[in-house]
């Protein structure tokens, strides 16, 4: 999978979880749940949405290496998307 | 139109989901409802054939207004669809308030609660009322302008369903700001916090969840609301309504999940019967439930009926909640941020993660003492979390 499609299953999950968001003026080095207003349960969300796309079950205890957009696509792409 | 709220008094039918013939059950939604808290989809609680649809999309129609008849199984007469009951009590009654019927519409003017209770306070008659709302209905500030002998105004024109999002959000406003100006004002609020240890609940949450897929995962805000809601069974005066100088229990631990909403303003959907649910359900609803809620379309009997509310404030850095109980409900919990603390255990200092719990209770239906109990319980019963 190229980086741009992981990147299009993230803003996918976003979307479900915050439609409102315009995820087109997201910094993606920059905290995704700071600049998205997301609590736990929405960052849950995010994650359920993009295990039931890709099928990569993330470890609790890696949640915080998908802090922005670029660490999640970078780790998505690492753990076999 | 059932009441989506204790404050609400008109809705506007967005959608209709059945039409003339179809065939409904208890839980269905059958249609779209647009209220100052949002888009609701509101449920029957009858089952039968849907006979007429009687108020259209597009009309905004006051509280207790018939929406549509219903043929109900082996009943020959038709009679209105029921919905749960307002939030002035807390039976659920199989039909509400003066149950509407077809003559109704005709005949005497209809008077919102909100209206009638307003009237109450005021001294105005009703009778003598000249109703603005839709079929003539009597709406609060028909009580309002009665009182100050004000002329009536001509009724507006009908809006249309899709509001636009900022008067939306002034409406959210005005109604958030009824319902807590009205809990200062009416509930004398006592106020009690305690620290919890969270060291067992986090570790067996920990171990837990190595042992979980991705969806099946828990949060430890599952921990909490099912806590709650099993210590409230304790101290049921905690759970319920003040109702016309009474305490009226709930039928049942609903617990209301405060959520704020990302463009501003604040919905307390339910979560039913918390007590009887298993942990990993109570999960499942609050994923679901805070999606819905944030995203779009909750379900009336969600919105209508919390018996207790919690709201945690911990993921914006709050270290302690003084909550504004939700009326007429009787209490509120809250529960601020989860931070490592030194904490002292049998003359030894260490660190725990530690929690401030808070309850804000109506003095009329319960005191310190009870409330004190109540938030003991929630402390031992997060001390042992695999029997959440």
């Amino acid at each position: 999978m190229t980086n741009e499609a992981i990147k299009d299953v993230v803003f996918r999950a976003l979307k479900r979880v915050a439609p409102e968001a315009d995820l087109t003026t997201l910094n993606p080095a920059a905290d995704l749940r700071d600049q998205l207003d997301l609590d736990s349960v929405d960052f849950m969300n995010v994650i359920v949405a993009i295990h039931a796309e890709l099928g990569i079950d993330i470890p609790e205890a890696d949640y915080r290496k998908l802090a922005s957009l670029e660490a999640c696509v970078a780790y998505l792409a690492a753990h076999g998307a | 139109m059932p009441s989506l709220g204790a404050d609400m008094e008109a809705g506007t039918i967005v959608e209709w989901r059945v039409h003339p013939g179809d065939r409904v059950k208890r839980g269905d939604v059958i249609v779209m409802v647009e209220t100052e808290k949002g888009l609701v989809e509101v449920e029957i609680w009858d089952e039968g054939v849907v006979e007429q649809i009687v108020t259209l999309e597009g009309q905004k129609v006051p509280v207790g207004t018939v929406l549509a008849l219903l043929r109900t199984d082996g009943a020959p007469p038709v009679t209105a669809a029921s919905f749960p009951a307002p939030l002035t009590g807390p039976a659920r009654p199989a039909l509400p308030q003066a149950t509407p019927t077809v003559a109704q519409v005709t005949g005497r003017p209809r008077v919102s609660p909100v209206a009638r209770r307003r009237a109450e306070e005021l001294g105005v008659d009703v009778a003598n009322v000249t109703g603005t709302g839709e079929h003539g209905a009597i709406t609060k500030q028909d009580v309002e302008r009665a009182a100050a002998g004000a002329a009536v105004p001509t009724p507006p024109a009908p809006p249309t369903a899709a509001t636009p999002i900022a008067e939306r959000h002034a409406a959210m406003r005005k109604v958030i700001a009824a319902a807590m100006a009205r809990s200062k004002r009416e509930i004398p609020h006592y106020y009690l916090g305690t620290h919890i240890d969270m060291s067992r609940a986090t570790q067996w949450l920990v171990a837990e969840n190595l042992k979980r897929s991705v969806p099946d995962r828990l949060l430890y805000s599952a921990l909490l609301i099912k806590a709650v809601a099993l210590a409230v069974r304790e101290v049921p005066e905690l759970n319920g309504y003040w109702v016309a100088g009474a305490f009226k229990p709930g039928d049942g631990v609903h617990i209301g999940i405060a959520i704020s909403l990302r463009q501003g303003g604040l919905v307390a959907p339910a979560i039913h019967d918390v007590d009887t649910l298993a942990l990993n359900d109570v999960m499942r609803r609050m994923l679901d439930l805070v999606q819905r809620a944030r995203t779009g379309v909750l379900r009336s009997s969600e919105i209508a009926d919390a018996t207790i509310t919690v709201t945690n404030l911990g993921e914006q850095g709050v270290e302690t909640v003084f909550g504004v109980i939700y009326p007429p409900q009787v209490a509120l919990v809250g529960f601020g941020k989860l931070t490592e603390q030194p904490w002292a255990v049998g003359g030894l200092l260490g660190t725990r993660p530690v929690i401030a719990a808070t309850l804000s209770a109506d003095h009329r239906a319960s005191d310190g003492h009870r409330g004190g109990r109540f938030l003991s319980a929630i402390d031992r019963l997060l001390q042992a979390p695999e029997q959440l």
